[in-house]
Parts: C-alpha cells; structure tokens; sequence
C-alpha cells in the first residue's frame, strides 16, 4: 500500500488533464483517441515498465533508446536482406538484447561500477552498433507486418485498440503483477532498499542484478520490435531520447528515483500523460511541439518535489519519536 | 600519497600519445601546422578547436562531480545559450549579447544549485529537469527556426584568432587557468572534495556544504553557457535542436577518463580537459582514417568500458593486493 499515494495523485493528474483537454476539444473524450494514445505510446509504455523494475531496485538504464534503435534495424535487415523468417529474427533480437542487458548487469554488480555510466556505454555501443548494421531507413514489407498493422480490436465509438497497444497492455500488467506478487519483485524493492541490507537478507543481489538489466533490455528489445511494428521500417536513428522520456514516465508514475518504492501501474499512468500533452498540442495546433519539452519538465519538476515533500514529511515523525526516546 | 603523484595522469597523458601515434599513421599529415592568414592551421589545431566545447563543459563538470553530483542538463544550457547570443547578435553589442547568454548559464546553474543543495534532489534528478525542459526552453527563444547571424563580433568568438591560436582555444585555456587558480589557488578546492568525499562529515567540520554545491553548479552552467556562445559563433547560427545535443555524456566521459571518480572526492581539472582531447583526437582519428564516423560510438563504447575497468575498486583492490604481495616478498 506503500506506493499508492503518489500513484494515486497520478491518476488525479491524468483524470483532471484528461477532464480539461475534453472541456476545450470535446472530440478528445472518444475511444479513437483514446485508442491512437495507446498505439502512439505502446513501446514507450514497454520500455519504461523495464525501466520501472530498474530505478525500483535503484539503478538506471540509459541504454534502452539505443536499444531500441538496434533492435529495428536489426530485425528490418533480418527480414529483408538476409532472409530469416520474422519470427525467428525476433527470437534471435530478443536473445540478443536480453544477453546485453545481462552483460551490463554484470558488470555492474562484479566491477561493483555505477550503473549511470556502465549503462551510458551501453547506449553507445548499442547506437554505434545500429549504425554499422545500416545507416539508412530499411522499410519492411514482409506480409506479417501488414497483418499486424491491420489488426485491431473495435471498440464501441469507432476506436481501434491495435495489436501493439494490446501487447503493451499485456505487458504493463504482466509487469505489475510480477513487481507485486513474486519474489523477484520483492527482491527489487528489497534492493532498492538497501543494497546491503538486501544482501544480508540473503537476496543474491549479483544474480538479481543481472536479472533485472538482463528484463530492461528484453523490455526494450520486445519495444523495438513494436516500434518497427509502428513503423514498418528499421532505422539506426529512432528511438533517441527515448530513455528520457521513459526515466520521465516513471518519475511521474512516482516511482522514487533513489529506488525502492513505485509502481508499473503508476508508470503506465505517466506514460499516458505524457501522450496526453502530445495529443493536446497535436489538437490545439497552435501550440509547437516544444511545449511537450517545457510541459513534461514542469511535471518532473513538480512529482519531484511532491516526493522530496512526501519523504521529508515520512520522515519527520520518525525523527522526533526516536527524540523523545531518547 | 606525494610519491604517487607523479603517477596520476600518467595514464591519460600515455593514451593521448598512444592515440596521437595512431592518427600519425592513418593520417601522415597529421602533425602538420602552417599559418595562414595570421592563423594557425593543421590537424592538431582542429583537434584542440573542436575540443573546446567539450573541454569547456568538462571544466564546470569535474567541479560538480567533485562534489558527488552531476550535470546532465549542460547540452541544454548550451542550447539556450546559443540561442540567445544568436538572436541578439545582430541588434545588440557585443557585451549585452554575451552578459545576457552567460546569465541565462548563471540562472541555470542557480536553478540547478538550488534543487540539489537546498531542496536537497539527487543530481540525476534535478538536471534531468532542465535537461528535458531547456531544449524546449531553446526553442522557445529560436521559435523553433535555425536563427543565423553575421554580427562580426560574434563570428570572430567562434572563428577569430589570437597570436595564430583559435579564439575557442584561448577562451578554453583562459577558463582553465582561471578555474585552476580560483579553485587550486585558495582553499576552495580542497574544500569542494571534501564536500565529494564526505558531505556530513564536511558539514560538521565547518565547510559550507551548500555553498559549495551551489557554486559549482553555478560555475558548472557559466562555462556551459560559454561553450554554447563558441558553438554557436562557430556555426553562425544556432540550432536549439542539436546544439550540444549529449555533449553533456561527452563531458561526463573526458571528467571520468580524467580520472575523477563519479563518488566525488579528488578531482583534476588538467585531466578532465586532457580528457576531453582524447575523447576529440579519437574522434578525428577516426574521421581522417576515412572509417565511416559511425565508428566513433563502438569507439568511445570500448574507451569508457576500458577506462572503467581500470577505474574499479573491485580492479584497484586485486592490484593493491598484488602490489603487497610483492612488497611482502621483497
């Protein structure tokens, strides 16, 4: 129940921003919107649930834009110049990322190295890596693509819930049940806790470690995946920033950024807000899209200082008790 | 402590010439200088030219990482920076311009100092903010167009030159000698990595904790905003999109090849900006080598994971055990 009050003062911004956009463009409250949110912001969505379990368990990840950007290419130049049936380029893309982000992983937890600049070699080698495969956009044509692109659930209001936002969907749950209801979830919090304390618990915080950058990175893969879905092109150039925009998402969704304490449900809420401010520029028109920058700035701004608040005031009384025993 | 001193640097210094070597053989013109039209011309002048910005990022920044914190937010000062001396360029002399764009780095560095020291944010965090903000802040000035200019004034800051030397180089060693003695000269110094090594500590001791932090954010955003007026006078424009857009990784990268650790404490500023011309003459290297540019990241992978591994303490403890072994032994 830890996580819930700044989840909850999410949802009251996203609810109220949500309320206010309709009032001004009524054509907002429709499912078609609604629907064109999820699709849009799918592999934001996927990416920045990794990212969830990694700024949880006190880490960051700087490397899923890259990622991401490596995983289109790949997959495009898999499918259309070598050959390879789609489905098995994604399993193989898939390995691929989830033996990087383990790699990271480890060597963050053995060379005991800050994952802030481990992770920033990570984004370049994987961007560097993207750009040797092909440093042109490669369109994919191969007929599993126009299915998906064309698949899609009718919702009542001519809506459309597509394929990539019901795997993101799919994802954010499987996310938040897995941080909520297993033991690797509870080892997360546990590590973002206390290193140290976790380590005394017994937690085998090496093997998590791995694990959780080995999940970031799968999360980023399957995004890239999506992306290229989104798309239907591979280019080593999409996706930069997109660990920025995610690190946002979570910090907003009120996921402590100094670790142990958050949530995917409130990360999935941020990540609607920040398609929230698109679609509002997007139908206001007037406005550029520079106020998206200044706008998400102002929300981080204003989640971290309601969480240094929300700190400063759980720690309080705390204080003054081990006071009076004293 | 003194006899190890000697020794700190040696490993970067060893790299500059390992690297400068092997740009000698891909490219034989390499070491080539001639001066034309009162300016110095050559490879290693374009190494030290397009190092600037870099250089004078990392300045500001081994400061902050000496104090334990960080500044992901200096692209977008630089962004702002630019943007502003280009769009008053033109209409303004040369003081109003160039007050006006190191204010502008001022009131970020100020912004910055004062979410990290007073309302007490974890660095990452509070430049995450402008980092994310400042490049719509940049465009806002821009109004989203690339706003060029021809004051003359402007352009000779980015293309000029003093005694045959680039007018970026001199800024960028006029602000390293300025820091050095500001910082190595007084007291300061020492007390920033104290601030680094141990900030309670420090506090109880009687150093002004806050103070420090704020100033070398502070300082931190004013040699950004100096290095966002040289991009911008180099180009005679400014473009909020990609003005020094993840320099600030590249600065973080030259203060950690420098040997400053990112959990504070000692700090060198010759290092950093010895740093950032290795992170420079690897990126010409690789552009006279005729390799597609795209190497430069695979490269720069490998020199951060290198200097990294060299960095550990997990690494570091193996080699002092080693060291006493043979010590023991003899």
């Amino acid at each position: 129940m830890k996580g819930l009050p700044p989840v909850l003062i999410t949802a009251i911004v996203l609810v109220a921003g949500f309320a206010l956009c309709a009032v001004q463009f009524p054509n907002i409250a429709s499912t078609r919107v609604v629907g064109n949110l999820l699709t849009d912001n799918a592999f934001l969505g996927i990416v920045a649930t990794g990212m969830t379990f990694v700024i949880i368990s006190g880490g960051i990840d700087l490397s899923v834009g890259s990622v991401i950007g490596f995983t289109t290419v790949f997959v495009a130049l898999a499918i259309e110049r070598w050959g390879v049936p789609p489905l098995v380029a994604f399993v193989a893309i898939l390995a691929l990322s989830a033996a990087f982000g383990a790699a990271m992983g480890a060597v963050i937890h053995v060379f005991d190295l800050p994952p802030f600049i481990v992770t920033l070699a990570g984004m370049f080698l994987a961007r560097g890596a993207s750009f040797l495969l092909s440093t042109e956009s490669v369109p994919i044509t191969a007929p599993v693509y126009s299915a998906v692109s064309d698949f899609a659930l009718r919702l009542p209001g001519g809506g459309r819930l597509t394929a990539i936002a019901i795997i993101m969907l799919v994802i954010v749950i499987g996310g938040a049940l897995l941080l909520n209801l297993t033991r690797f979830g509870a080892n997360v919090y546990a590590l973002g806790g206390s290193r140290v304390a976790a380590n005394l618990m017994g937690v085998a915080v090496g093997r998590m470690t791995v694990r959780i950058y080995m999940l970031s990175s799968l999360l980023a893969g399957i995004a890239g995946i999506v992306f290229s879905f989104y798309t239907s092109a591979g280019y080593s150039l999409s996706a930069v920033g997109v660990e920025l925009d995610s690190i946002a998402a979570v910090v907003i969704g009120g996921t402590l950024l100094t670790g142990g304490q958050g949530s995917v449900i409130g990360t999935f809420l941020g990540v609607l807000i920040q398609g929230l401010i698109q679609t509002y520029i997007n139908f206001d028109g007037t406005l550029s899209s520079w106020w998206t920058k200044i706008a998400t700035g102002v929300l981080l701004f204003a989640f971290i200082a309601l969480q240094q608040g929300l700190v400063a005031l759980a720690r309080r009384p705390v204080a003054k008790r081990a006071g009076a025993v004293s | 402590m003194t006899a190890l001193l000697p020794r700190r640097g040696l490993a970067q210094i060893l790299a500059l010439i390992v690297i400068l070597a092997v740009d000698r053989v891909v490219s034989p013109q390499f070491f080539d200088l001639r001066l034309q039209d009162g300016r110095l011309f050559g490879s290693l002048i374009d190494v030290l030219n397009r190092g600037t910005p870099v250089a004078l990022l990392s300045l500001g920044m081994v400061l902050v990482i000496a104090t334990r914190g960080i500044d992901l937010s200096v692209g977008a000062i630089m962004a702002i920076s630019g943007a502003i001396a280009a769009s008053l360029a033109d209409s303004h002399s040369m003081a109003v311009v160039l007050a006006a764009a190191l204010g502008a780095g001022l009131v970020c560095g100020l912004w910055n100092g004062f979410l990290v020291s007073v309302l007490g944010m974890q660095p990452i965090v509070a430049t995450l903010i402008l980092m994310v903000a400042g490049r719509g802040i940049a465009q806002l000035i821009t109004e989203g167009r690339i706003v060029t200019f021809s004051s003359p004034d402007l352009v000779w800051l980015g293309n000029g030159s003093i005694l045959g030397v680039p007018v970026p180089v001199a800024i960028a060693l006029g602000m390293l000698v300025l820091t050095g003695a500001v910082v190595r000269g007084s007291a300061l110094g020492l007390l920033i990595e104290a601030t680094g090594g141990n900030a309670r500590a420090s506090e109880l001791a009687g150093v002004g904790t806050r103070a420090m932090i704020l100033a070398v954010y502070v300082w931190c955003g004013i040699c950004a905003a100096l290095a966002g007026v040289i991009a911008a006078a180099d180009i005679m424009g400014a473009d909020a999109n990609n003005a020094g857009l993840w320099l600030e990784l590249d600065a973080i990268l030259a203060v950690v090849i420098g040997g400053t650790s990112l959990f504070g404490g000692r700090f060198s500023l010759v290092l950093a900006v010895l740093g950032a011309l290795i992170i420079q003459t690897m990126n010409t290297g690789i552009l006279l080598s005729g390799y597609p540019p795209e190497f430069n990241l695979l490269v720069k992978a490998v020199v951060v994971l290198a200097v990294l591994l060299l960095q550990s303490p997990k690494l570091s403890g193996v080699a002092n055990v080693a060291t006493r072994l043979r010590r023991t032994k003899a």
